[in-house]
């Protein structure tokens, strides 16, 4: 029973990490029915700079932190003003290359600059971190995933119940032309879903860096995760993401816990083709508000 | 004049030539209303004036607009709302799963930065039911609710130039004349410029000042309101109120044919 509760708990706070980096690459279509292959690299990408900031320039954590995500979400709006905004209106599958390629480019440069060694980060988590519940221990690293992946949802929640940008970035991915005529801009809102994008990716692929060790391959192959967690949750629906990301998550741990720990990054992919099969829409996809 | 709309030419995808030589002119605070059936150009004309026709593939190939003295042909939308035109599409278009305020919301995109609780009490001030209805989805509203909500919405960005397209489609008389009502209480009370797309000439020559009327891309009339409905070929064109002496034979359809022709 314990170890039950345990995988639970261990399979909720990753989970919860794969959720919020599957908002992004969902925030991305939503806004501009755009599927960011290179998703994987926006994540590892994030994992390497905040390697770089503190295990080589020395940064405390808290400064390499905020500076990471302040670098992505940067990189995320560039990225979408040089080469995502020339193809608006071009048919989906050059988009779709291009993000193929961004992704192989991405790669490459970063093979580049940190090669292809496996890295792991110096143990900066408090053990204070580390929480215990009768038999069941959270490890420190989980319970920042927790509280990480808890405060962002909560903020990302907010920014669009609430902000005038989260509203008008809502309303593009409801009706385009619709916000086009209102004078939103439509363009900035596109930009603005990929810098969100690429933050949350950065905030994903520190925290499992920080689980398994960051290296190249392995963190753009984590991100690759996003696909089966947005074909359960549904492509369109940010709730579902992070309902998706939490069952892949339980999915991995129980499997590893449980099964082998060969079989826990298969197993993703497996319910993905079934998903498919059986709700080509995902489990909790927009249901469609047919009057009007 | 607020608006000049001169000898403009309106090409589709490169070839489709919709719009061939319109002109038109707005004084500012009147209500002009543009008439016309079916595919005659008008939404292709307000589309022309707001910016929207470029993701359409659209383009104005000839002629000007001009708006308060500038130029606004080749503008983009969002640089065309925030001068102060905004256009309520065809067919209302509401945001479904964004709620009633929200959909407000929207509506203050050109000037995002200011406060726009006043705007919101302004609009609900207009449209009572909008109030009642402002938690819930859009997409569960009624189509008289989304039609003074897409006009609500467009008030938030306190246009100078609203651009109406076919408020009345589809809903039921009363609603209608309620809706008309409420146009006619914004040009008064807001001072708002108003350009009203219309197939229900009738409703819209009550509240117009200015009337034209399209047929296949070209402006085949123009006059006051007033004129326009008196007009015999209006009257029995658009009004649908032939006199009571025109007997139906074979000559009346044959005259029909013919000034629809001059028409
Ligand atoms: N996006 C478009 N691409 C090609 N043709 C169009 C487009 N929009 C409208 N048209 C054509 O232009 C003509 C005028 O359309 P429109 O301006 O919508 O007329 P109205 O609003 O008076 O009914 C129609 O024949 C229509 O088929
Ligand atoms: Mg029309």
């Amino acid at each position: 029973m314990e170890f039950f509760l345990q995988l639970m708990v261990n399979g909720v706070c990753i989970g919860l990490i794969y959720g919020i980096s599957a908002m992004g690459f969902v925030m991305i279509f939503k806004a501009s029915s755009v599927i960011n292959f290179a998703h994987g690299e926006l994540l590892a990408a994030g994992a390497f700079f905040f390697f770089t900031l503190t295990a080589w320039g020395g940064l405390p954590v808290y400064a390499a932190f905020i500076l990471t995500l302040a670098a992505s979400f940067i990189l995320g709006f560039i990225v979408e003003r040089l080469f995502l905004r020339p193809l608006i209106g071009e048919p989906l599958i050059e988009v779709i290359m291009l993000t193929i390629g961004l992704s192989s480019m991405f790669k490459g440069m970063m093979l580049l600059l940190w090669g292809g060694n496996l890295y792991t980060f110096p143990d900066f988590l408090p053990e204070s971190l580390s929480l215990r519940f009768g038999a069941i221990t959270i490890p420190p690293v989980y319970t920042g995933a927790l509280i990480i992946g808890a405060f962002f949802l909560a903020l990302f929640g907010l920014f669009f119940k609430y902000s005038s940008q989260g509203i008008f970035m809502r309303s593009v991915a409801d009706n385009q032309t619709a916000a086009l005529s209102l004078g939103v801009h439509v363009k900035r809102v596109f930009a603005l879903s990929w810098g969100i994008a690429a933050l949350v990716a950065a905030i994903s692929g520190i925290v499992l860096g920080i689980i398994n060790g960051i290296n190249v391959h392995e963190l753009s192959s984590i991100g690759l995760k996003v696909f089966p967690v947005v074909i359960l949750g549904g492509l369109d629906s940010i709730t579902g993401a992070v309902i998706g990301g939490i069952l892949i998550g339980l999915l991995e741990t129980f499997t590893g816990g449980y099964l082998s720990t060969s079989l826990k990054d298969v197993i993703p992919f497996i319910v993905l083709v079934i998903v498919l099969l059986i709700k080509p829409y995902g489990l909790f996809g927009l249901v469609e508000i047919e009057r009007v | 004049m607020l608006l000049e709309i001169n000898n403009i030419s309106v090409v589709y995808a490169d070839v489709l030539q919709v719009l061939k030589g319109v002109s038109l002119s707005v004084e500012e605070g009147r209500v002009v209303s543009l008439l016309g059936s079916n595919g005659a150009g008008k939404t292709t004309t307000l589309k022309a004036v707001s910016g929207l026709l470029k993701p359409e593939n659209g383009k104005v190939t000839d002629g000007t607009i001009v708006y308060d003295g500038c130029p606004i042909h080749n503008l983009s939308p969002e640089e065309i709302t925030r001068k102060g035109i905004i256009q309520v599409l065809e067919g209302r278009q509401p945001f479904k799963y964004l709620t009633v305020e929200e959909n407000l919301r929207v509506g203050t995109a050109t000037r995002w930065t200011q406060p726009y609780q006043e705007d919101l009490e302004l609009v609900y001030r207009y449209f009572p039911v909008l109030l009642k209805r402002r938690k819930s989805l859009a997409g569960y509203c009624s189509g008289g609710e989304l039609q003074m909500l897409v006009m609500g919405r467009a008030l938030m960005a306190r246009p100078r130039l609203l651009l109406l397209d076919e408020p009345s489609l589809g809903l039921a008389p009363l609603v209608v004349r309620e809706i008309f009502q409420i146009i006619e209480r914004i040009n008064e009370e807001q001072g708002t410029t108003i350009v009203l797309v219309e197939q229900n000439s009738k409703m819209a020559l009550q509240i117009a000042h200015y009337g034209y009327v399209m047929e296949n891309g070209k402006i085949v009339m123009e006059g006051t309101a007033e004129d326009l409905r008196k007009n015999p070929d209006i009257k029995e064109f658009y009004l649908g109120m032939g006199s009571a002496e025109t007997i139906r034979s074979y000559r009346n359809v044959k005259s029909y044919r013919r000034r629809k022709r001059w028409l």
